[in-house]
């Protein structure tokens, strides 16, 4: 898809900085190979601008796969982004690669993509999400795929090493990163790897990544999906979501805390608030209620549990619904109330109080989020962060709890690649420098 | 999300080896009627109605038969007994809850009252048991509209009933002045979920949201994670520990501040972000302070959001989790101010803990009076007047209520409980017979403040004031033995009085923000309360009849030398009689010691005391260049004291403004406050110059003289407070001048008052320590003449 290739070019100093390089006419960048609209969205999502002009010319093509040679960053291509507690890092494998150009290829290079492509699980933390890696992706020119890579933040120390022992810093890339590690480790990424980092702000780089990401598709599928009868589990279904009017949106990022943005237009956005009360509190309330240590732990036990031996209900004060405020009797009055009696909290298991930290999480999430739409005057929300992953219960939670209490005028929307938008950001701020 | 609700079953045990003090709590149940309960989590508390008998001092002018004699005096005295009504409500732990109904059920005598009204968690509960031990059915109220409805009455009647709440602050409690318009507003209720409910009206409210994490979570989950099982012992741990070990940091994400976004280092970014790991053992009292931080900023969150979309900006906070407690109420407004950056205040009120009770009391007294309304329309019989206590202003009495109490988390419960001493919370409410309302010549009723010095900012003052007051108790007790010299009790009560008093002001010298802002007015009224409470309606009532009487003597002869000077001359006569005539107050130490010890000390001897001009506050020139102006249509005046003051002072002045032409309301004290003119005397006094000159005679006539009550029985002036009818009145008579005289109504209040006409400020300052302060001598003059601004 060319229109990457346009706006590798198209933006940034590339023009100044090549001086007398024939710089394509906008026609000419406009005119791709993509057989339908997709490539409007994605030049949207990116930056440009993309009326649907199909004239193509070859020796124009020609002109500009030249120019793009000389435009486009040097391998590997990443982006980083440096969380509270997960990194997530995005790594494009070139897959077009020539004779010649192997052949060219430096040895470091060449051993960090065979290490990448072929593990799937890197020390003993890494873990690639091999299921939602990007096929025959074209990223300025060139065809790949993308690979979507997490570890611990804790590990960042062993990943600085490694940078170092690969001798990273010889490749001449600059590493784009973004996330608050970015800031945090920039003095460890130069003093011990002898590298610079680009640093990328968090909420552009999450922006920059939803829009590319909803806009190239996911391997020919919907990024964006929500919940058709969300308040009816037996009727509650996944369902495609076309975003392609996503504005005005707003965006809950649910990592180690939460960040609520009001997204107006690509580069029109504002942070409207945020809650410490996020995936970082689940983990770390779930670790000393239940004695569990990771995420997938936690949430196993969630799924085994009920909270309503740990939580207040409506009905366990009222006996029912309490009509006069129109509350339902399965509602939670009282998180973690009955906690509050001794012998409840002797006789409660440890799947409950992981199930109950879960809901009160996602609901308090839930409802800031609601207040917020409100206040906002905006009635699409896509949720997204890393806390979703593998993480249906609150995926369909949020989605209930929105359509429940808004009574319907609400939608919840989720994308695929949840946590990985910030990631993907820095690497196209890698590509195409703003 | 949430419902509200209270915490049933703080699983105390019934502790029934307990004795109450019956004249201390419980009181006047002999008459008690009309009960309401609120049971809580761990708190009961108890309302009822009670009439309280009164020994009123009356007077009563004797039968003139024209024909006066030297000893006769002026007007009869008699103290009366009068019936008013008292509100009680008593907060005590649930564990006493069968030792209280037994005692109320043993004091109880004939009441008419069949049923109680119940409301909160544990009305449920207890039920059965009182329904048992009072014989009263148990009627059981919606909590929330039990909490709205007591909070606006609170809100109506308590000035300084609201505060903003500043950490480590001199005072940490700053209350705030009510307005007269409470609507609409916002009441966040944290029982063990929150409710957050718009009141629009006084019978228009609304559930808006609310939210499952609330005290409850705090509870459930603080004990989970510390082992600790009480709510307070819960709050101890937070007060102690630091959540920075357990909460992840904006700091530790980016080692620094995430600037572009304005957000600094220290805020949390992930509460419990960095207890997700199994190096790490976590004390007690730092996981209690991160579970603390995070349900407040999250509720301080909730509210804010709430408050943005319905656009308030009034949003008071309640329910157990605040309490009282210093440290929820600080991490409320840590989290209030953070998320509203500074423009909306988290609220807290006094009587927050008897919101529920009062507001289930006053739905029962509501039914009661329609009820009585029936009942008088098909039988014609005459009933209580008056049921509806929403019909009335009522007052907090200072002598019967506790008062707030700063409840350190560090100190207080634990040792409460171990040491087994009872604790019981008290507030009596009286009605007060006039209702009450702005003066509505104030500029802006909203940011009327009475009081001129707040004593629990200026701790210099507040120590000097204390000192003072109880100084002079001596002198209060003496004065109120003497008052009674029949009553062969009188020493005793008196003996009562002082200890109570003197309780009271040490009370205040450790919690200074006991009964919201302390002022001289509030130790002021909050003496004569006690005073009253002991039967001492009117202490200084033969003194006044005395004085009174002396002066009526020497009336006519200062008209007459006033009346022989020209108009300059006769202007700076009037004003100086008027300052001369203010020096004879009992009330000052300084000049009631004068007045013990040389009964000789008269008029002319005050009027050479006076400060000379310039005086200390001097815009007497002002006042003379306006008054060769066009003469005021009506002049409110507010009177001081009796004898001197009001007869040889303000009369002369009164005439003076009569022959301009200019209508005069003299408002004076509904009830005895000190030497203070009452309105009753007054009216008598009235008719007695009016016997003997002319003007005052024609203008009583013609009703271009008026005498008004004030509806206040203070030595000071609230003017947001003030009889309905006084309000009325002004306003009919287009009113355009206000002189207010005294140091009470002119230095310790209103001194900054602002009005929308002219207004005359006059005092002697008899007090060397306030001379002093405001750049003066003892009996230097405050001569303050405003005019509105255009």
């Amino acid at each position: 898809m060319e229109v990457n290739g346009y706006q590798c070019l198209g933006e940034g100093d590339a023009e100044t900085a090549e001086g007398k390089q024939q710089r394509p006419s906008k026609e000419t960048a406009r005119s791709g190979k993509a057989p339908d609209g997709a490539e409007n969205a994605v030049a949207a999502a990116l930056g440009g601008c993309a009326p649907r002009d199909r004239l193509a010319s070859n020796s124009r093509t020609r002109q500009k796969i030249d120019s793009l040679k000389k435009n486009r960053p040097p391998f590997p291509w990443f982006g980083m982004d440096i969380g509270g507690t997960l990194v997530k890092l995005v790594y494009f494998e070139p897959k077009d690669i020539t004779a010649e150009e192997e052949q060219e290829e430096v040895e470091n290079l060449k051993s960090i993509r065979k290490y990448l492509t072929s593990n799937v699980a890197y020390g003993s933390t890494g873990i690639r999400d091999v299921h939602l890696e990007l096929k025959d992706l074209t990223l300025c020119g060139r065809k790949g795929n993308l690979h979507f890579i997490r570890f611990p933040t804790q590990d960042m120390p062993a990943f600085i090493q490694m940078s170092r022992d690969k001798h990273f810093s010889s490749l001449q890339t600059t590493l784009c990163a973004t996330g608050g590690g970015a800031y945090k480790f920039e003095p460890d990424f130069r003093e011990m790897a002898d590298l610079e980092l680009l640093k990328l702000d968090e909420l552009d780089c999450l922006i920059k990544g939803v829009l590319y990401i909803d806009a190239v598709k996911f391997n020919g599928h919907s990024e964006c999906y929500y919940f058709e009868n969300p308040s009816d589990p037996d009727q509650c279904q996944k369902k495609p979501y076309n975003l392609e009017n996503p504005f005005p949106l707003l965006l809950v990022n649910i990592g180690s805390g939460v960040s609520i943005l009001a997204v107006y237009s690509k580069d029109n956005y504002k942070r409207v608030t945020g809650t410490s009360l996020g995936g970082g509190t689940f983990l770390g309330l779930c670790c000393l209620l239940t004695g569990c240590l990771t995420f997938e732990e936690a949430l196993e036990m969630a799924t085994r549990g009920e909270s309503t031996t740990v939580d207040k209900l409506v009905r366990d004060i009222y006996g029912g619904d309490y009509q006069r405020f129109g509350l339902p009797g399965w509602a939670v009055a009282s998180s973690f109330g009955n906690m509050m009696c001794k012998t409840k909290r002797e006789s409660v298991c440890k799947e409950d109080l992981a199930r109950a930290t879960l809901v009160t999480i996602t609901n308090n999430i839930g409802s800031i989020t609601r207040m917020c739409a409100l206040n906002e005057n905006i009635d699409r929300v896509v949720f997204v962060g890393n806390f979703l992953r593998i993480n249906t219960l609150s995926v369909k939670l949020l989605a209930y709890a929105m359509d429940y209490w808004s009574k319907g005028q609400l939608k919840a929307l989720f994308l695929e690649h949840e946590g990985y938008f910030g990631s993907v950001g820095a690497l196209l701020e890698l590509l195409n420098p703003a | 999300m949430a419902a509200c609700s209270r915490i049933g079953g703080g699983g105390h045990s019934m502790d029934k080896s307990i004795t109450l003090p019956p004249d201390e709590i419980f009181r006047n149940l002999e008459n008690a009627k009309r009960f309401a309960i609120d049971i809580g989590g761990s708190l009961t508390k108890l309302a009822y109605y009670s009439t309280v008998q009164h020994k009123v001092a009356k007077v009563r002018s004797f039968d003139h038969t024209g024909k006066e004699t030297e000893d006769e005096p002026l007007y009869e005295i008699s103290v009366q007994e009068e019936i008013t009504a008292r509100l009680h409500f008593i907060k005590f732990e649930n564990a006493y809850i069968e030792t209280c109904l037994d005692f109320v059920k043993d004091h109880l005598v004939n009441t008419e009252t069949k049923v109680i009204k119940a409301t909160g968690g544990g009305a449920h509960k207890f039920k059965d048991l009182l329904e048992k031990k009072l014989k009263l059915k148990v009627d059981k109220e919606d909590e929330m509209s039990c909490l709205i409805k007591g909070c606006n009455f609170v809100l109506k009647n308590i000035p300084h009933e609201a505060f903003v709440y500043v950490k480590h602050a001199e005072p940490e409690f700053r209350f705030q002045t009510t307005h007269p318009d409470i609507f609409p507003y916002l009441l966040i209720n944290i029982g063990s979920g929150v409710s957050i409910v718009k009141v629009e009206s006084e019978d228009k409210f609304e559930r808006i949201g609310g939210s499952s994490i609330g005290g409850g979570t705090f509870w459930g989950l603080g004990a989970l994670l510390t082992k600790t099982k009480r709510f307070d012992e819960l709050l101890q741990l937070a007060s102690r520990g630091q959540h920075t070990s357990v909460d992840m940091l904006v700091k530790d994400i980016y080692g620094g501040a995430y600037g572009s976004l304005g957000l600094t280092g220290d805020l949390i970014a992930s509460s419990f972000g960095k207890s997700a790991t199994a190096d790490k053992e976590f004390s007690k009292e730092d996981m209690a302070k991160s579970l603390l931080h995070m349900i407040s900023n999250d509720i301080g969150q909730l509210a804010c959001l709430y408050a943005k979309l319905h656009n308030l900006s009034r949003v008071y906070f309640g329910g157990f989790f605040i309490r009282g407690h210093p440290v929820t109420m600080h991490t409320i407004t840590y989290s209030i101010n953070f998320f509203t950056k500074g423009e909306v205040q988290a609220l807290f009120l006094r009587h927050e803990g008897y919101l529920g009770a009062i507001g289930a009391f006053l739905k029962g007294a509501e039914e009661d009076s329609k009820f009585e309304l029936q009942g008088r329309r098909l039988r014609s019989v005459v009933s209580v007047p008056g049921a509806d206590p929403n019909q009335y202003s009522w007052g907090e009495n200072y002598a019967g209520s506790s008062g707030l109490m700063s409840v350190s988390p560090d100190m207080f419960p634990m040792q409460r409980t171990r040491s087994g001493t009872l604790q019981f919370d008290m507030l009596e409410m009286d009605r007060l017979e006039r209702q009450l309302v702005n003066l509505p010549l104030l500029l802006d009723s909203s940011s009327y403040i009475p009081d001129t010095m707040d004593l629990t900012e200026d701790a210099m003052a507040r120590e000097y004031w204390l000192s003072c007051f109880e100084e002079a108790l001596d002198g209060v007790v003496k004065r109120a033995v003497a008052s009674q010299p029949d009553l062969q009790d009188a020493r005793e009560r008196a003996e009562k009085f002082r200890l109570k008093y003197r309780h009271k002001l040490q009370t205040l010298r450790h919690q200074p923000c006991a009964y919201g802002s302390l002022t001289v007015r509030s130790l002021l009224d909050t003496r004569e309360h006690c005073l009253n409470e002991f039967n001492f309606p009117d202490p200084y009532s033969q003194i006044k009849q005395r004085e009174n009487d002396l002066a009526l003597r020497y009336f006519q002869k200062v008209v007459r030398s006033v009346e022989m000077l020209n108009w300059e001359d006769r202007q700076f006569a009037l004003v100086k009689g008027l300052l001369a005539g203010n020096m004879f107050d009992w009330g000052a130490k300084a000049v009631s010691d004068v007045l013990e010890t040389d009964p000789a000390f008269g008029f002319d001897e005050a009027k050479r005391q006076l400060q000379e001009r310039p005086w200390l506050v001097d815009s007497y020139s002002k006042w003379i260049e306006r008054l060769k102006g066009p003469p005021h249509k009506c002049a409110l005046f507010f009177v001081d004291n009796s004898g001197i003051d009001i007869i040889l002072g303000v009369f002369p002045l009164v005439r003076e403004l009569l022959c301009r032409g200019t209508e005069v309301v003299l408002a004076s004290n509904s009830g005895p406050a000190l030497n203070d003119v009452t309105y009753n005397e007054l009216q008598i006094l009235t008719e007695r110059i009016a016997a003997m000159d002319s003007v005052i005679h024609s203008g009583i006539t013609k009703e271009r003289l008026i005498l008004v009550q004030s509806g206040s029985s203070s030595p000071c002036l609230d003017l947001s407070r003030l009889d309905k009818g006084l309000a009325t009145l002004v306003r009919e008579r287009h009113t355009d001048l206000v002189v207010i005289e005294g140091m009470g109504r002119a230095i310790h209040t209103n001194y900054y008052a602002v009005l929308r006409c002219e207004s005359l400020k006059l005092a002697v300052i008899k007090n060397s320590w306030l001379a002093e302060r405001l750049g003066g001598k003892i009996y230097s003059v405050v001569f303050k003449y405003e005019q509105p601004s255009k």
